[in-house]
């Protein structure tokens, strides 16, 4: 696959493969499967290794069973389960072989009384037997107070202090990646666009690059640092809206009004820019579908809400009730980051200094002075520091784009060949964005694999739930900034 | 705290007066939907059908049969079209009360006027339950952006509620995938009559991209009786005020035969 090195493996030499990456310090970024037209599936590994640019592939074909790298690696835990949900291959020594997702011909009904009594199978909570009469069992969803997605969660607590933890989603799952087969590339970037509202951006940005990966074209400089523009722009608004919901659940009430109403500010920036709230309907494999205009008026804009930003911040960083509530709150250590393969601003907050617009630079990342926040502390306050930083250097980027932005093309063709295929990436607001893309003999899309940065960090999201406590537990996800549409798919 | 408190006196007031006279509305150079004009559609061209992702266009003999319930918002079809017969436009006041009335008409002999009586109670305050039934995001996205600052739902008498026992309209988003067929049905049914059902959002009105695959159903029609269709991708705050104002009777239904003031 173009944009990586291949290496060809049989089962047998997984595990090797696997202890060998792991002492080289390098973590494997996603798994798919996919098979060709009238031909056995093939397993694809994705991984990265420290000081390399290039991700490197494994792929072992032919195979339907294969054995389970969960135990190694365990992030690998939930790309495993998904490929046998999916694909029907199997995964030997799996150490949680239970289905991920709702399967066709699974029943829908929640409560058991369907046809059969039978309940769904999709994430069932796997719950451990307890057999104490004080533990109390709280589940919760799938549809939860206030406007939110749909997931369910399951409580083990006794009073304040929760036990056990387990959420089950994959309530959202769409199929979106079945959608984009049969499709012509060009019309992929709009489905990539509605994988995840809030990452519309970093999602087309990935595939787009996975395409013209494919294809082998050079994107014009100007659509390129429009890219960035853009990209800079999505991680502003979500960020914003990040800080405004941690202040809802620290029950700050003016810092969540001021943390919205920046958010809407930015919003509304995109839409004068690009015509939708969330910047979508611009970029297409090649290039822009149209050029912008960001005059001056963008850069006065954007300097007057980092004004008010940097004022907001100092704000946060004076209110002693809120922070109080943030410091060692929702821990998560840097061993657990990487083993769970947790992404973006969370991995960061906990010590781990990636980020894939520094480390395998794309659009034009390469040319741009970028500072890369990082944290050791591994808290609800360390994450919010990270993403204040973080806005803090995407307005430095932005500002820097609108200064060095020159006229030019701001498209080229880009057909891929028949069975191409190629790897695209981008660093969102919540983390890693791959996608893996094949073209079948046809010319059209035979395979779109989307992974997204909610997928990773939901699996680390537990681990920092179990033996905490309620009061905290809504501030510890909120101060996560998960999706469940990007998880779910 | 003080800090905050004395912050908040000092800013004044964030809030739009809109939908009253002179208030903005927030979305300066949205795109809405496409804009057909019969005029100067070729005849034999099906370009912006073939390329229209949810088959919202249908190009037949004499003209486009268009489905503004199955838009997406793409603007592929304006950037295919050699005429501008589908044209860029920010109309994206799209809430209507009849099914029909999404769809393309020359004549458009919409003659919705229901009887209004039951709902005359909630006109001035409505509980509404919000339900994910599959959506990206986008449609909660903008939803939470109706209680900031700008928009402030509240003050126009309109809550989310938590309980959908006290809810009198349940807001749906989503094509309904097959996990949360179930649940949404069970919320609908713990609701207190009179009950109304608004569908938000592309895939909630006809399913969207994902819509009859096989993890998803084609939106509300067949699963519950909708009373307000909404579409977009996502619909913006503004949007889902005006349709929320017009199934309280407190702003016109704007669009007929899909065409706004149609």
């Amino acid at each position: 696959m173009i944009g990586t090195r291949i290496k060809r493996l049989s089962p047998a030499e997984l595990p090797s493969a696997a202890e060998a990456l792991r002492a080289a310090g390098g973590r494997v970024q996603f798994a798919y499967a996919w098979s060709q037209a009238g031909k056995e599936p093939e397993v694809r590994y994705v991984s990265s290794l420290p000081s390399q640019i290039e991700f490197e592939m494994w792929v072992v074909a032919g195979y339907r069973e294969l054995p389970s790298l969960a135990p190694l690696l365990p992030l690998l835990g939930w790309y495993e389960r998904e490929m046998m949900d999916l694909y029907g291959i199997t995964f030997t020594g799996h150490p949680e072989p239970y289905p991920l997702i709702l399967r066709s011909g699974d029943s829908t009904h929640v409560n058991g009384n369907g046809p059969g009594g039978m309940t769904p199978t999709n994430g069932r909570p796997h719950l451990p037997d307890i057999d104490a009469t004080e533990v109390q069992l709280l589940p919760f969803g799938p549809i939860r107070a206030d406007v939110l997605e749909s997931a369910e969660f399951t409580f083990l607590y006794v009073g304040e202090h929760i036990i056990h933890y387990q959420p089950r989603l994959f309530f959202k799952h769409r199929g979106m990646e079945t959608c984009f087969e049969q499709s012509h590339p060009k019309c992929g970037v709009i489905i990539a666009e509605r994988v995840s509202a809030v990452g519309s951006v970093a999602h087309s940005l990935a595939y787009c690059e996975a395409l013209e990966r494919a294809a082998g074209c050079d994107v014009p400089t100007r659509a390129r640092a429009l890219r960035v523009l853009l990209a800079e722009l999505e991680r502003l608004y979500n960020h914003l809206h990040y800080l405004g919901h941690l202040c809802h659940t620290t029950t700050l009430k003016v810092g969540e009004a001021q943390g919205t109403l920046l958010e809407e500010t930015a919003k509304q920036l995109n839409a004068r820019l690009t015509g939708s709230r969330f910047l979508r309907g611009v970029l297409t494999p090649g290039g822009l579908r149209r050029d912008l205009d960001p005059g001056k008026w963008l850069g006065n804009a954007l300097e007057s809400l980092r004004e008010e930003f940097a004022a907001y911040a100092d704000r946060l960083e004076a209110s002693e009730s809120h922070i109080d509530r943030l410091i060692t709150t929702g821990l998560l250590p840097e061993k657990v980051a990487f083993d769970q393969g947790a992404s973006g601003p969370i991995e960061r907050a906990s010590g781990l200094d990636r980020d894939l617009r520094r480390d395998h630079p794309y659009a034009s990342y390469a040319d741009l002075p970028l500072a890369v926040a990082t944290s050791q502390d591994g808290d609800a306050y360390a994450r919010e520091r990270v993403r204040v930083a973080e806005i803090e250097a995407s307005f430095v980027l932005c500002q820097r784009i609108l200064l060095l932005l020159e006229p030019g093309p701001i498209c080229v063709p880009c057909e891929p060949a028949p069975m191409a295929e190629g790897l695209g990436w981008a660093e969102g607001p919540r983390g890693s964005v791959f996608y893996a893309v094949h073209i079948g003999a046809d010319g059209v899309l035979a395979r779109v694999k989307i992974k997204s940065p909610s997928f990773s960090n939901w699996r680390a999201f537990p681990i920092t739930v179990h033996d905490t406590n309620m009061m905290d537990y809504a501030i510890n996800e909120a101060s996560f900034g998960l999706t469940m549409a990007g998880c779910d798919r | 705290m003080a800090l905050w408190t004395l912050f908040g006196l000092t800013s004044g007031k964030a809030t739009t007066t809109w939908p009253c006279a002179d208030g903005r509305d927030g979305q300066d150079r949205v795109l809405g939907m496409p804009r057909y004009n019969p005029d100067v559609c070729r005849d034999g061209c099906a370009a912006c059908a073939n390329v229209c992702p949810t088959r919202a266009i249908e190009a037949r003999e004499g003209g486009l049969a268009i489905d503004y319930g199955r838009c997406i918002v793409c603007q592929l079809c304006t950037e295919v079209c050699p005429t501008s017969a589908m044209e860029p436009s920010q109309d994206w006041a799209f809430g209507v009360r009849d099914r029909r009335d999404l769809v393309w008409s020359n004549s458009p002999t919409s003659q919705n006027r229901r009887p209004s009586s039951e709902r005359k109670a909630f006109k001035r305050s409505l509980h509404i339950r919000h339900v994910d039934a599959g959506s990206c995001n986008g449609c909660e996205s903008e939803l939470q952006a109706l209680n900031n600052p700008f928009y402030n739902l509240h003050r126009l008498g309109i809550f989310f509620t938590a309980s959908p026992r006290f809810a009198d309209l349940l807001l749906v988003t989503g094509p309904v995938t097959r996990a949360m067929h179930e649940p949404l049905k069970a919320a609908y049914d713990a609701m207190p009559e009179p009950r109304w059902v608004m569908a938000v959002g592309t895939c909630a009105v006809s399913g969207g991209l994902s819509g009859g695959n096989y993890a998803c159903g084609t939106g509300l029609d067949g699963v519950l009786p909708v009373d307000v269709y909404l579409p977009g991708c996502p619909p913006n705050p503004a949007a889902i005020m005006e349709a929320l104002l017009m199934f309280l009777e407190r702003a016109p239904q704007r669009v007929r035969g899909g065409r706004i003031g149609g």
